[in-house]
């Protein structure tokens, strides 16, 4: 089993920490994982991404053309990796910020309203745990226990961003389930 | 060993030199390696050490040859421009015999460049980089866990020929997280031991000897007939380093081998994973990749290259720098093709295989 995913959007918008937590999570079961972020200008601002890799064998490259996954949070990530996902492959998007979605019928598609499911929990900045909680749900990458472990030491710090969090992750993953 | 933690090549690498002893660490911050400064500054009060922000990275290195005159395993790191700043320093520590540890996470060059991955500094690195003759050993990491192995492998290569090391990573390894395993810290009596290994030559006073004799740290010597022995004898030094240190990775080699690739690094990793794709679909593709790049493993190359082999092909991420080595090592045996990538861009693994496809 080899995954190779990109998670790209506006920098802010948490796709750095979708990467991180996914392989954090590879790792903790075991998997070998690699995490690459864009660095440089893109990130103040623009649009930034990350490539990760999970994998039973060592990470050859980390770089990665065509992705299995992709994760587009807007609009611009779509036109900038959608095309390039393997035929087969699973794009999710944000449909909130990505209007012209993607023209492809060979992939599988999963569009929700992340932005507003992310509001109604309670705060913008769960966004991407809502992302997180959709890839676990469509692929098993990952185990949702093991996911909801790693965010379990914000339980003291910070109770109701922890709760919010959970709360992220179950929607996300019913809605990458039940479609 | 400990548990694995995700971290990011830069922080590994700092986190690896602390738990090997070093308690010295003097940088000026330039991307992509300033996590491994910010980790520095953050870490050494916590263990007793001293971290210096130079104001500049002359200063630093200059930081590194004052408190490796002390006998102290101390660190400095930077980015390509920043390394050619310190090219006077290390040659000073090489003429003075003095051991250190210096990180340089390669960005596109030359000059300024940019900031993103590149392995331009290859002659830099192995070919001395300051003036007058010496070698420093070379370290070149592919991954984190072996980026971070090699701080405290830097140290012992430094420590026991009395010589600058260098690790030779880039942006991309220094940027990456990947799941790393550490070894323990260093106990107090541990790093007794490591400073008393110095106390014949260095200018920390010794305790046990009140009146120990007096120990000069120089790098300049006028007489001619002296410096001829003294750069002899260095000389005698680098052979036993050439001797005794090459290291390399055989990936899939064979004497089936139709194809040799050769790379270092970044590039190597990238390598692999055509490799890798190309061996799944039938074919028999061999991968050599050097690790110390100075002394470099020219007889582990040469061995490499199986009856079978029609070709080497050399990936790096410059115009065309260690390639020069590896035609040295095969010795016009087979011809040898180079594919590389400069400006802060990487060849992907697709275009790598396109490549060795090309010439089967």
């Amino acid at each position: 089993m080899k995954s190779e995913m990109i998670c790209a959007g506006f920098g802010g918008q948490g796709v750095l920490t979708i990467g991180k937590f996914m392989v954090k999570a590879g790792m903790v079961e075991g998997k070998n994982v690699s995490w690459l972020p864009s660095y440089g200008p893109e990130m103040r601002g623009g649009t930034a991404n990350v490539s990760t890799v999970i994998s039973d064998k060592p990470v050859g490259s980390p770089i990665i053309s065509y992705p299995d996954i992709v994760i587009a949070l807007n609009q611009p990530s779509i036109d900038k990796f959608g095309y390039n996902i393997k035929a087969g492959g699973l794009l999710i998007y944000n449909e909130d910020m990505c209007p012209n979605g993607i023209d492809r019928d060979d992939i599988d598609i999963v569009k929700a309203p992340m932005s507003s499911i992310a509001i109604e929990i309670g705060s913008a900045r769960v966004l991407n745990m809502v992302a997180i909680g959709i890839i676990i749900g469509r692929t098993g990458l990952v185990k949702i226990e093991t996911m909801l472990d790693s965010i379990a030491p914000l339980k003291k710090k910070a109770p109701e961003l922890y709760e919010m969090n959970v709360l992220a992750i179950e929607k996300g993953f019913e809605i990458g389930k039940k479609l | 060993m400990s548990e694995k933690v995700l971290m990011k090549g830069n922080e590994a690498v700092a986190e690896a030199a602390i738990r090997a002893g070093c308690r010295l660490y003097f940088a000026y911050p330039i991307t992509p390696q300033s996590e491994l400064i910010e980790y520095m500054a953050r870490m050494m009060p916590k263990v007793k050490g001293t971290f210096v922000q130079a104001e500049s990275e002359i200063a630093a290195i200059n930081m590194v040859y004052g408190a490796s005159g002390c006998g102290k395993r101390v660190m400095t790191s930077s980015s390509s421009p920043g390394i050619a700043l310190k090219q006077e320093g290390i040659s000073y520590m090489a003429g003075a015999n003095l051991p250190g540890v210096i990180v340089n996470v390669q960005r596109g060059g030359p000059g300024l460049g940019d900031i993103q991955p590149a392995q331009g500094d290859y002659f830099q690195a192995t070919r001395g980089g300051g003036n007058g003759d010496y070698y420093t050993p070379v370290l070149a990491p592919s991954t984190v866990q072996e980026f971070a192995d090699m701080a405290s492998l830097a140290f012992d290569l430094a420590d026991k020929y009395r010589n600058p090391v260098l690790i030779l990573a880039d942006g991309l390894l220094g940027q990456m997280m990947e799941p790393v395993e550490f070894q323990p810290y260093k106990t107090e009596e541990e790093l007794k031991v490591l400073d008393n290994q110095h106390l014949d030559w260095c200018c920390c006073p010794n305790e046990d000897e009140p009146n120990h004799h007096h120990h000069e740290i120089n790098s300049l010597e006028i007489d001619p007939v002296v410096l001829e022995q003294h750069v002899l004898k260095l000389g005698r030094k680098y052979e036993e380093i050439t001797r005794n240190e090459q290291r390399w990775e055989d990936y899939d080699v064979n004497a089936d081998n139709e194809i040799l690739v050769v790379a270092f690094g970044t590039a190597s990793r990238i390598c692999k994973s055509a490799v890798d794709d190309l061996n799944a679909a039938g074919h028999n593709i061999g991968l050599v990749r050097p690790i110390t790049l100075w002394p470099y493993p020219y007889d582990a190359v040469a061995k490499a290259v199986g009856p079978k082999v029609k070709k080497v092909i050399v990936f790096e991420l410059n115009l065309g720098q260690m390639v020069q080595d590896v035609k040295l090592a095969v010795n016009g045996k087979v011809p040898v093709e180079f594919m590389g990538k400069v400006g802060g861009i990487l060849f992907t693994p697709e275009e790598v295989l396109t490549k060795i496809r090309e010439n089967l």
